[in-house]
């Protein structure tokens, strides 16, 4: 039996001399995606290692990285782009996620009515634009157009006002949790279909044991859908170091008050581009991609290796 | 007994929790789509009444149409979105079909290196990016961005395709085979049909940050005759910053076209979901 099997594999392709089929198949997707992202990705990198020495493109090994991490003039702001992107995770970790993961678990309660409306609305401003998300909120923390005071009024909480987005020490906060406010709803439906994706009779079994409710999310469902929460994890570790546009649309892409909103993704735009009367500079830019590439890929390389090889899966 | 009484109250409780975070995300979305059919003078005085037929105005609107060049923007979006994501589910489906269905030498390889854009984001590369469009004379043009586009939805639709190409029965493909149809239309005919469900959910996951993206046509298509909605809206904001009634306006009809999509997708998005696309 095996003989004639590996036979049978050992012939294919002296029977079908070149199946070009396939080659047409794949060369599309694999020539688009290899000369605008992988090249590009590659050619950056190795940008990272060049600068202008005397009017001309040099290799400088890895003198630019040194620059960013120890000049005087840019690694402060280097410094200061990457502590910030840390806590911005940091509150996305504490808040979105255990938020998302609370309002999968009431969604997926079984017979809960409207479950799809709730589902539906709570997952809109993930589809909206960061222009919008930016422009509704600076008019809604706005001292001057007043909604949130007026609303924190209405429940006696006036006096804990404060024009958050303008204060350089509650500005950062008060982003992060903008765009928690945006993105709920992608940990939201992950965790919802893996909690669906719970066998009924696991359920029931737990049930017969007593154990319900409380309990039941947190002896049964929550070790179920670990894997799901590895998952949203490491996406949002990805999408907060290579964020961007809500920072560019709430505070300008000086990233203010005095900088304590910049984050790696404004720093890069700054560098790369320049702004008002600093001037771009092509390798800067190509050495900031270059540390917030190696920052990702040690964060994936973590979850692939290391979180989700200990995470036990169970096949339903 | 304490069961049967306690049920009803933890329903109510998780009814109210979920209407209040309802009303937080629904709120600001509210608050623009209502603001922008209200006069200058009702933004300002109430802002969360809505609209009454003294205070209804659609001068935002007017001054939208007829000032800023946004019916243009909207066509460069519309272009640049339907196009890519055309591109990506064609190009897609196709990659995503012979990985699944041939074993060749190399499968699992080309498979993971098409895989690698999933994680790693294809913004890391503008530099290069830029640098190669400038070569390339695609500067300020719309199939700069439908290029990036492409490459940046590819790996998440292949993925998601192959999932679900696994899934289609041999015997129909091999009946195809024996009738004599060529793969080409095994693959056209017979299987694509069949994943219709599943291009419709990476339809929605490669339009949404398509449509909103910033970055993208900040750098490579900032020009007028190219700008999307997303960088007009932004644009419109710093130039109408007092025209409030303008700027709400231009984000509701921003809004517009996701929302529409996402109404006609949304059950599709979910099965999608659940069926184990995203694992």
């Amino acid at each position: 039996m095996s003989d004639t099997e590996i036979a049978d594999i050992e012939t294919v392709p002296v029977k079908r001399p070149t199946r070009w089929h396939i080659a047409v198949f794949l060369a599309p997707a694999f020539l688009v995606y290899t000369a605008v992202m992988i090249l590009p990705l590659i050619e950056t990198l190795r940008l990272s290692l060049f600068n202008m020495v005397e009017g001309q493109l040099a290799f400088v090994g890895l003198n630019n990285f040194k620059t960013l991490f120890g000049d005087p003039r840019l690694s402060a702001d280097f410094w200061n782009a990457l502590r910030n992107n840390v806590i911005f995770f940091i509150i996305h970790m504490l808040v979105q996620n255990p938020v998302g993961i609370a309002i999968a678990a009431m969604l997926s309660l079984p017979g809960l009515r409207f479950a799809a409306f709730y589902r539906s609305a709570i997952f809109v401003p993930t589809l909206l634009s960061f222009v919008i998300v930016g422009f509704i909120w600076k008019l809604i923390l706005s001292p001057i157009w007043g909604i949130a005071p007026s609303l924190m009024d209405l429940i006696g909480l006036k006096w804990a006002f404060a024009p958050w987005l303008g204060k350089a020490e509650t500005a950062l906060i008060a982003v992060s949790l903008i765009s928690v406010w945006q993105y709920v709803g992608i940990p939201m439906m992950l965790i919802y279909a893996a909690l669906l994706n719970i066998p009924d009779e696991v359920l029931e079994a737990a049930e017969c044991d007593g154990i319900t409710g409380w309990s039941q999310f947190w002896k049964i469902k929550l070790p179920l859908i670990l894997p799901s929460i590895g998952i949203v994890s490491v996406l949002t570790f990805v999408g907060n170091f290579n964020a961007f546009d809500l920072v560019y649309t709430v505070q300008g892409a000086l990233a203010g008050p005095n900088g304590s909103t910049d984050i790696l993704g404004t720093l890069l735009y700054r560098t790369f581009f320049g702004f008002q009367n600093q001037m771009g500079d092509r390798s800067m830019g190509a050495t900031i991609a270059a540390v917030m590439f190696l920052i990702i890929l040690a964060g994936v390389a973590l979850y692939l290796f290391v979180i989700q090889r200990r995470m036990r899966r169970y096949q339903f | 007994m304490s069961k049967a009484r306690s049920a009803p109250v933890r329903a109510a409780f998780i009814h109210l929790a979920l209407i209040a975070y309802t009303l937080v995300a629904l709120f600001p979305v509210f608050l623009t789509l209502v603001n922008s059919f209200k006069s200058r003078s009702a933004i300002f005085s109430a802002p969360m009444a809505l609209p009454t037929p003294s205070t209804f105005s659609l001068i935002g609107y007017q001054t939208v149409l007829s000032q800023g060049n946004f019916v243009g923007y909207f066509q460069n979006s519309l272009i640049v979105t339907v196009v890519s994501i055309a591109l990506v589910l064609l190009f897609g489906a196709m990659a995503a079909f012979a990985l699944s269905e041939y074993r060749f030498r190399g499968n699992m390889l080309m498979g993971l290196y098409l895989a690698l854009g999933i994680m790693i984001p294809i913004r890391l590369g503008t530099v290069a990016i830029l640098q190669g469009m400038v070569a390339a004379g695609l500067v300020n043009t719309l199939t700069s961005l439908i290029l990036v586009y492409t490459a940046q939805g590819l790996p998440l639709a292949i993925f998601i395709l192959s999932e679900f190409m696994r899934t289609v029965s041999d015997d129909l493909k091999s009946a195809g085979r024996i009738d004599g149809l060529s793969e080409y239309a095994i693959f056209f005919r017979l299987v694509l049909p069949l994943v219709r469900p599943a291009m419709a959910t990476v339809a929605v996951f490669t339009m949404i940050p398509i449509w909103n993206d910033l970055w993208f046509p900040l750098i490579l298509a900032p020009g007028e005759a190219t700008k999307t909605v997303t960088l007009g809206a932004q644009m419109f904001i710093g130039q109408f910053v007092t025209n409030w009634n303008a700027v709400l306006s231009a984000l509701s009809l921003a809004i517009l076209p996701v929302m529409v999509l996402y109404v006609i997708f949304s059950r599709q998005l979910i099965r999608g979901i659940t069926s184990g696309a995203v694992k």
